[in-house]
């Protein structure tokens, strides 16, 4: 089968995001964008089912900036066998990728999809969900494991109290959890290799799909901050502090 | 404006998720709740009893068991031709459903709000919870999860909603529950804890974790948690972990033991009343965060501090 995985490219994890002065939302000018990790383990999960023999052909998709294109290229370099760059320099929303991610599954019929849970940009945690709606498939969100067996795919989610597993019929949306897989490094001749390999620009105008916001912006604030505490110099200090505000056995 | 709560249960009992998700749509409007399951008349006649609710929407239906949302999210739809909002806690019970729901009515979701700003008008955290968003949907109809540690629970009682059968729906064949594996814990849930105690990395094992953070949590009566090292480390299960691929807590006491405080932790946590942050590393940044800090080497600190308090 064949397995489609959208990526996305975000500020880098480990980049402390600053907000811009003007309220308008987070400086992204200059600052290290990487893939967002819960795709890269999206990415891994699909190579993983392609070296078992399950999957025949991986398709990388992004929706995004001319750039992007350097996040599908990771995902290439991981082992991705071609990729499609949707480009447009607008902010594209959950229900609006969804729908071209709809598009591109309608045109390529992949058996799985595999996104990453949420994107640590926006937070949102519902592109896969959405998908699955528009598609009418079946969805298993916040996979640590997934084992396709026959013409199901039966995915462990973790849940609030533990660990639940559903059986779901293909094709089916799964979006990833962290601890599904470790991703792997791109190694230095794979990246090379991964320049070769196809990759299609279209826009979003191509697959239909209006992208205008349904969400507007009003502004983007610092969250509060927290007024400076004290150190305490010893147990008995934080003891007799801890009991003062009612905090005992 | 009328709002459709969507009601967390065991099957048994309304959780406290739910009851954070019915005062903020009680901000928007008339409430009403879809309690959905099989066998759930009794989950029905206490969420009638939720202060403020109007109307409780059973949906009876083996179909509806276990939150399945390909089997939900149509029925939920069907439902919402009569209502303006669908309000869902932030749990990932109510993750999982709401968006396949906004995209059946084809609407944006707004996910995790904090507060409610105007009718359209909501807060909401983005990148890790370093910015917070002001945002108004443009939509015709509303669909939101709550973040639960940002509003006030409804009380539990004094409501008068009437109950109503749901006959909408069924099983759409294309998914199936095939089983569970939930953690069993006698302490309080992590997420309506009022204390938390949680270790990091530098515990440096399980039965560390075991013989320092258990102690502490016992006496305290608290949840334990971990951060996201701990549990890929595999020092405690994956629902322990708190922060922003976790869970998000706000409790009245936060003990963060042998955690540095990386952005992703932080992001779970720092709502909570009052950080206590014991760390053997003066520079660790949840010291910036903790209003009570201790520096010092958690392995004789810890103990001491249970033995005292």
């Amino acid at each position: 089968m064949k397995i489609l995985v959208p990526v996305k490219r975000v500020l880098d994890y480990n980049v402390k995001p600053r907000v811009k002065a003007d309220g308008t939302g987070v400086d992204l000018a200059n600052v290290k964008m990487s893939m967002n990790p819960f795709d890269e383990i999206g990415v891994e999960e699909a190579i993983r089912l392609k070296e078992k023999g399950v999957a025949t052909e991986i398709v990388a998709v992004s929706v995004g900036p001319a750039k992007a294109q350097e996040t599908l290229r990771t995902a290439l370099a991981m082992g991705a066998d071609r990729a499609i760059l949707v480009q447009t320099d607008d902010e594209v929303e959950p229900l609006a990728l969804a729908k071209i991610f709809k598009a591109i599954a309608d045109a390529e019929q992949p058996g799985l999809v595999i996104l990453g849970k949420q994107a640590i940009d926006g937070d949102n945690n519902q592109t896969g969900q959405m998908l699955a709606a528009l598609t009418g498939w079946a969805q298993g969100t916040f996979a640590s494991a997934v084992n396709v067996e026959g013409d199901h795919v039966s995915v462990t989610r973790e849940v609030d109290g533990g660990l639940e597993t559903v059986k779901l019929k293909l094709p089916a949306i799964v979006t990833t959890d962290l601890r599904l897989n470790e991703p792997r490094y791109a190694s230095l001749p794979n990246i090379m290799k991964a320049k070769s390999k196809p990759l299609d620009t279209k826009t979003p105008a191509d697959y239909g799909v209006d992208t205008a916001p349904r969400v507007k912006t009003v502004k983007v604030s610092e969250p509060p901050v927290r007024s400076a505490g004290v150190k305490v110099a010893d147990v008995d200090e934080l003891v007799a502090k801890l009991k003062a505000m009612g905090v005992h056995a | 404006m009328k709002t459709l709560v969507w009601v967390e249960h065991d099957g048994s009992a309304v959780k406290d998720a739910t009851l954070a998700a019915v005062t903020a749509a009680s901000k928007l409007g008339e409430v009403h709740l879809l309690v959905a399951g099989e066998g759930v008349g009794g989950v029905a006649s206490a969420a009638a009893q939720i202060a403020g609710v109007q109307k409780v929407h059973v949906a009876d239906n083996a179909a509806f068991g276990h939150n399945l949302p390909e089997n939900i999210a149509p029925l939920v739809a069907e439902l919402m031709a009569s209502h303006d909002a669908f309000v869902a806690p932030a749990t990932t019970t109510g993750k999982n459903i709401a968006p396949r729901v906004a995209a059946l009515l084809d609407v944006m979701q707004i996910s995790e709000i904090l507060s409610v700003e105007g009718p359209k008008t909501f807060t909401r955290p983005i990148y890790a919870g370093n910015a917070i968003a002001t945002v108004e949907s443009l939509d015709a109809k509303l669909v939101l999860t709550v973040r639960g540690t940002a509003f006030e629970k409804a009380a539990a009682t004094g409501g008068s909603g009437t109950v109503e059968a749901v006959s909408a729906g069924g099983d759409a064949g294309i998914s199936s529950f095939v089983g569970a594996e939930i953690a069993k814990q006698d302490r309080p849930e992590l997420t309506s804890a009022k204390i938390i105690v949680s270790g990091g990395r530098a515990l440096g094992s399980s039965e560390k974790y075991q013989e320092v953070i258990v102690p502490l949590a016992d006496k305290l009566g608290a949840a334990l948690g971990a951060s996201r090292a701990a549990v890929d480390a595999g020092y405690v299960p994956n629902d322990y972990q708190v922060g922003q691929t976790g869970k998000i807590v706000a409790p009245e006491v936060y003990f963060a033991i042998g955690i540095s405080g990386a952005i992703q932790h932080l992001a779970g946590m720092k709502d909570s009343k009052t950080i206590v942050a014991i760390n053997k590393d003066e520079d660790a940044p949840i010291f910036q965060v903790a209003d009570l800090g201790l520096v010092a080497d958690l392995f004789s600190a810890v103990p001491e501090l249970t033995g005292k308090i």
